[in-house]
């Protein structure tokens, strides 16, 4: 098996599992350690949480397979991610969303990111960039290049 | 309009989510006043207040806490919902970066009078840095020595709308799949491996120490008879100043919009308006004239208040694209396990595309109806239904733009 839990991680398992009535609850939280850890979800790391929280492998890929924000392969660019709910497609993602294809970045459509008030809107690498306009998206990845 | 703050009183000062600032502006003082009661005399105030639920279902929050056993060889636990996923909404993470310590005064006071010793939070994946915030003051509140008798701890979802289901986020937090439970006949709590369960929305949960605090009648001074207390309001899309205001229920809507947002967007005229996060069904401009901010009245003209975030859209939006919007969220977001909203989602979402598009006949409509009404009431959860509400309110109220493409 080559994923192997950082010490670190395995400490905060340790910790996690004396905080719910049983382990099989560490599922998410495992998958989200093992997706920082690599970059993306390999596919022995689901081994290595099927010992540690007792779900069938097979179990955890359903749930890997479920959620949007688990990865399976890394990202080769920079992921950005626009969302193209409403509000946002009101206050003009649509502008956004053409004017990052010309940018050497990896585009993902998602839904609705919760700033509707502040839109619209990019995250990034686990951030909210609001308000956006034309130039603020050029500024910031350029910030991030 | 009368300016009230319950939930956001906090909100602009500096370093509002710090214990510090918290303290120094009466934060956790309900604590104190907790000793004086029982578990089920608090659970009665709460009922006197008639808390509704502010995740949008409204439904009395003491009335649920009620059904948490009082003696019981079970541990009980409250799960507090920051799911907060619903396009529109934007208001629970107000709350979590701007007065985190109010929810855990909140949560403090609901697990004493459920007797929990263990609370967890379940947020949105994508609300990591606000997370982030809060964890901060969970450590705070741990060092401070206020969390000696119940824990708390976050618990990251991973992007899955359906996880804002009270059910589906308990089979989340299981380490399953998001799918909603069955309902069961009778009334009974939700479960956590097999341990009876709360299931409350953020803002439920941080209107709990004003009531504890001032008392039900305090809070019933706000509102209406039947909605009392306040909401934080919310407003996007085509309006001047978008954002998160509370405002008591019974506001009149045209008001809020005017007062707090500025009204619309360049000056223009409203055309249309979704009241509570797209759930709801759309509201004419007309239809929006005279009517007031609480469940009763928005579920009388045919919508629902739901989590209150307004969508606001001017004379110049496009309903059919507007739809297809709508439509390809709900695609998306279907968790696929019921065949009628499985299926339902994805073709009424093609139907749209190809009355979009120019491709349609007049059929197409009828069939658009036809699939709304196969969603309506034949799956486990409300998303089905609230698809096809969505689908009939479009249809019913914009049916010239959608014939004028086929």
């Amino acid at each position: 098996m080559s994923f192997v839990f950082s010490d670190e991680n395995l400490l905060k398992i340790e910790e996690l599992k004396k905080r719910y009535p049983s382990p099989e609850a560490l599922c998410l939280p495992c998958l989200w350690m093992a997706q920082y850890q690599d970059g993306f979800i390999k596919l022995d790391a689901i081994d290595a949480i099927s010992e540690q929280i007792g779900i069938a492998p097979m179990e955890i890929y359903r749930v890997v397979t479920f959620y949007t924000m688990f990865k399976l392969s890394p990202d080769e660019k920079l992921n950005v991610q626009v969302c193209k709910t409403l509000s946002c497609k009101l206050c003009g993602s649509d502008e956004i969303l053409q004017h990052l294809k010309n940018k050497d970045v990896k585009i993902t459509h998602v839904e609705c990111l919760g700033s509707c008030g502040t839109a619209p809107v990019m995250q990034i690498n686990d951030v909210n960039y609001e308000n956006l306009t034309i130039e603020k998206v050029d500024t910031i990845l350029e910030g991030l290049s | 309009m009368r300016e009230c703050k319950i939930v956001s009183r906090k909100f602009d000062i500096k370093n509002s989510h710090t214990l510090e600032v918290a303290r120094l502006h009466d934060g956790y003082r309900t604590l104190q006043k907790l000793q004086e009661y029982a578990p089920t005399e608090i659970i009665q105030i709460i009922k006197d207040a008639n808390l509704r639920g502010k995740g949008g279902g409204g439904a009395g929050a003491g009335e649920k806490w009620e059904l948490m056993p009082q003696n019981s060889d079970k541990l009980s636990f409250l799960a507090v919902n920051c799911d907060e996923s619903e396009p529109g909404t934007f208001k629970d993470r107000q709350i979590i970066t701007k007065d985190p310590h109010l929810l855990i005064e909140g949560i403090l006071i609901t697990c004493y009078a459920i007797k929990a010793h263990h609370a967890y939070i379940y947020i949105r994946g994508e609300y990591k840095q606000y997370q982030d915030i809060l964890q901060f003051a969970i450590n705070e509140a741990y060092e401070a020595g206020l969390l000696k008798e119940c824990d708390i701890t976050i618990h990251r979802g991973a992007g899955a709308y359906i996880c804002g289901e009270k059910s589906a986020l308990l089979e989340s937090m299981e380490g399953k799949r998001g799918h909603p439970r069955l309902k069961p006949k009778q009334k009974e709590p939700e479960w956590f491996f097999g341990n009876p369960t709360l299931v409350n929305n953020v803002e439920t949960i941080a209107s709990v120490p004003f009531i504890v605090q001032n008392g039900a009648d305090a809070y019933r001074e706000y509102g209406t008879q039947k909605s009392p207390g306040t909401l934080l309001f919310a407003m996007s899309g085509h309006v001047e100043k978008p954002g998160v205001y509370e405002a008591e229920f019974g506001t009149s809507m045209m008001e809020y919009i005017k007062y707090y947002g500025g009204g619309i967007k360049n000056g223009k005229k409203l055309k249309a308006l979704i009241p509570g996060g797209v759930s709801c069904g759309v509201l004419t401009a007309a239809e929006c004239e005279n009517l007031t901010l609480d469940y009763e009245s928005l579920r009388g003209i045919g919508s629902s208040l739901g989590t209150g975030g307004m969508i606001l859209m001017d004379e110049d939006t496009n309903m059919v694209e507007v739809l297809k919007n709508i439509l390809e969220f709900y695609h998306e977001e279907s968790c696929g396990q019921c065949t009628p909203c499985r299926e339902g989602t994805g073709w009424s979402d093609k139907l749209v595309g190809k009355i979009l598009e120019g491709n349609a006949t007049k059929e197409d409509i009828d069939k658009l109806l036809d699939i709304a009404n196969t969603m309506n009431g034949k799956t486990i959860c409300v998303f089905a239904p609230a698809v096809s509400s969505v689908i009939v309110s479009f249809i019913k109220k914009f049916r010239d733009e959608f014939e004028d493409r086929v």
